[in-house]
């Protein structure tokens, strides 16, 4: 019986091993522009993150990433077939070959960029888990929340954090344990608990969609590092660099302040890395621009910035504060700016 | 006092005074009843009909989003916001379909009648050709849907809504018919191989549940495809559908085989009739005529599965609903939405059970 098993099992791994070789011989790249369009894993719907809108197009903050990556390739922000992914199928469609690249709120760990076979190419939003709790409490810092009662979602990261931040901040809480996201905002607004915990960005969601959005507030404390970002497969890291450079593209654009309204304009800067990044010179005397490092057009992006936009435009657009879900930039503005969205130097 | 007789002589006078109220106590329990149906109707009636909101709200102005429902705008209104499935009709009818294309899919929603109705009635003038039009109309279909030859190719990522409930729950329904009458055959067949298959393909199927078979069909397939080699998203839902509704129809189909007696099989025998001839003309009426309520109980246990596909990233019907609801313009409207989504999927499952309860009586006879 054991032979058998061992026998199926050593065959399951040789076949799945073969293909997996089979599958890395083709670029990612190639396969792109062969097929004439990026494959790009997003959310089944999570608002201001990736959600098709009344029109059907998709929108969103992870959404413009992949939005970015096709203007790269294709210099067509539209170029994009997204594909939606639940958090249970997302990592196993991009190891399939499914998509090219996947961009939904996933957080960067070091299982998932190791032992899944993941490459996670840079961070879009740093997210954390924080606590929402009404104004009326009077309560304003999350160490003042001493035998509070607590919404919080069952067999999550989230759970284990909190009981961590009570233990250490030495104060005790009732959890008022919930089973969805939406159980949670009707347990919260019934006041079955005193605070909700989840992912800040979650929170703010949320809130955007009570009937009173302005009688709740989030406190400022973060509790957890949730990098979110996009990955891609292990084993082709040309296209991890496309990527990665495609986010990076749309930071270093905010720095330099060029903006889809303004890139025309800035063709004419004196700023040489705003030059290098927009494709207007060449590397040293080659004749070459910085796009064929990449392989792709020099003015990949040009595209991107110019169709997609820069990254506080996107931020601004799908979850800034003025949108319903309301979220300052936080951790998220440039370090310049006291946030710590920092991109490598183009050059 | 004449006419006091004639009262109590009015039928539906005594059939209540026999059914509602022979007791005080039934008295009692029938007058609470009905106030407990007035409230919960009235409640019902006003929420999804007098009170609601459809195009534009109680102010008269169009309704874009969320906060320019009634009842997100006065405390006092109560009704349904309607706009969010008015404003999405598009997505949840034919999902992300290009909307200058959607006249095809119209066309198949049109013709899908015309291609029923030769299964259906029996007694139809030029049977003959609707029943030609029936093979003919999954070609046509998909022609229509998919494109090609001359008209633009929408993909199969592109369908979505009701487009994608109803093309996997028909076509499955459809495909696995056949398939399942072959395997309940296959499964009473005397011969050991044939037999052998059937059944382990029959409790192989039967034993893992359908979000297992979608999910392999989907995202473990590819990794033993050559590179390159990728049936459409769609199809290979199709198939973990079509094989799932297979089996479950085979053993529905099997417990009418054996409900039929053996005398009939042997009576055919006798007359000189083959295997065959007598399966088709004696055994399989009568054994499908008794696994009609079986068999429809499995195709509406289908239709509703469907929705699974949302895990494997199809967005049916449920999942473009989901998204509206995760949509912050239109969010906290998910009565609406899943009120909305019930009523689709209860026309279609009613519909069906109506039709069996139809077949059931128009093929009654005595004898059984």
């Amino acid at each position: 019986m054991t032979k058998i098993k061992s026998l199926f099992i050593s065959l399951v791994l040789t076949l799945g091993v073969s293909t997996a070789i089979a599958g890395s011989h083709g670029s990612t790249l190639d396969i792109v522009k062969e097929r004439g369009k990026l494959m790009c894993g997003s959310n089944t719907g999570l608002a201001g993150f990736g959600n098709p809108n009344d029109a059907g197009v998709w929108e969103g903050i992870d959404v413009d990433v992949c939005r970015a990556v096709a203007a790269a390739v294709f210099g067509d922000a539209n170029a994009v077939e997204f594909v939606p992914t639940t958090s249970k199928v997302r990592f196993t469609v991009l190891q399939s070959g499914e998509i090219d690249m996947l961009s939904r709120n996933t957080t960067w760990t070091l299982q998932r960029d190791v032992e899944l076979g993941l490459e996670f190419v840079g961070v879009n939003y740093y997210d954390g888990q924080g606590f929402m709790v009404r104004k009326d409490l009077g309560v304003s810092s999350a160490t003042e929340l001493d035998g509070a009662s607590v919404c919080i979602q069952v067999g999550t990261t989230t759970e284990m954090n909190l009981a961590d931040y009570f233990k250490a901040n030495d104060m005790s809480y009732e959890p008022i344990p919930v089973e969805t996201n939406s159980e949670a905002d009707a347990a919260y607004l019934a006041g079955r608990c005193d605070i909700y915990t989840t992912d800040a960005s979650g929170l703010y969601a949320s809130r955007a969609g009570y009937p009173d959005p302005s009688a709740h507030m989030v406190l400022p404390e973060i509790i957890s590092k949730e990098p979110l970002g996009p990955s891609v497969r292990h084993g082709d890291s040309e296209w991890a660099d496309i990527v990665r450079w495609s986010l990076n593209a749309m930071i270093i654009a905010e720095e330099k302040g060029i903006t889809s309204d303004n890139v025309d304009e800035m063709k004419n800067s004196k700023d040489p890395e705003t030059l290098r990044l927009l494709g207007v010179s060449k590397v040293g005397d080659t004749g070459a621009g910085y796009g064929a490092w990449l392989g792709l057009d020099d003015d990949w992006a040009y595209n991107i910035i110019k169709q997609v936009g820069n990254y506080s435009e996107s931020f601004e657009k799908h979850i800034g504060v003025n949108t319903p879900i309301n979220i300052a930039r936080g951790l998220n503005a440039l370090y310049k700016d006291g946030g710590i969205l920092y991109a490598p130097p183009f050059r | 006092m004449s006419s006091s007789i004639s009262f109590t002589h009015n039928k539906y006078y005594s059939w209540c005074r026999n059914n509602l109220f022979s007791s005080w106590i039934n008295g009692i329990i029938t007058i609470l009843s009905i106030y407990f149906i007035y409230e919960v109707s009235s409640f019902f009636l006003n929420w999804t009909i007098f009170e609601a909101d459809f195009v534009n709200n109680f102010r008269g102005e169009k309704i874009t989003d969320r906060t320019f429902c009634s009842k997100n705008i006065e405390p006092g209104q109560h009704g349904a916001c309607w706009a969010i499935i008015i404003v999405r009709f598009h997505q949840f009818i034919y999902g992300f379909y290009p909307v200058e294309e959607a006249w095809r899919v119209n066309l198949v929603y049109g013709l899908l009648p015309f291609a029923l109705v030769g299964i259906f009635f029996d007694n139809l003038p030029f049977r003959k050709y609707f029943l030609y039009f029936t093979f003919l109309f999954p070609f046509i279909g998909y022609f229509l849907l998919y494109g090609g030859a001359g008209l633009d190719v929408v993909g199969t990522s592109k369908w979505g809504g009701l487009l994608v409930t109803l093309f996997l729950g028909v076509t499955g329904i459809l495909l696995a018919f056949p398939l399942s009458i072959i395997l309940a055959l296959g499964r009473r067949s005397k011969m050991p191989v044939i037999k052998t298959i059937c059944i382990i393909f029959i409790e192989f199927i039967r034993g893992v549940p359908l979000i297992t078979l979608l999910f392999t069909a989907n995202v473990m397939l590819p990794l033993f495809l050559p590179e390159g080699v990728r049936p459409d998203n769609l199809l290979r839902a199709l198939v973990a559908v079509t094989l799932f509704q297979s089996a479950y129809m085979a053993e529905a189909i099997r417990g009418g085989l054996q409900a039929i007696p053996k005398g009939q099989l042997e009576a055919a025998q006798s007359l000189g009739l083959t295997y065959w001839q007598s399966t088709r003309k004696i055994i399989l009426p009568q054994a499908l005529k008794i696994s009609i309520p079986p068999i429809v109980n499995t195709c509406i246990g289908l239709f509703k599965d469907t929705s699974l596909v949302l895990i494997i990233g199809l967005f049916d019907l449920l999942g473009v609903g989901r998204a509206a609801v995760a949509d912050i313009d239109w969010a906290k409207l998910h009565y609406e939405v899943y009120v909305f989504i019930s009523l689709v999927f209860f026309i279609f499952c009613f519909g069906m059970s109506r039709y069996s309860l139809y077949l059931e009586k128009k093929l009654k006879t005595d004898n059984s």
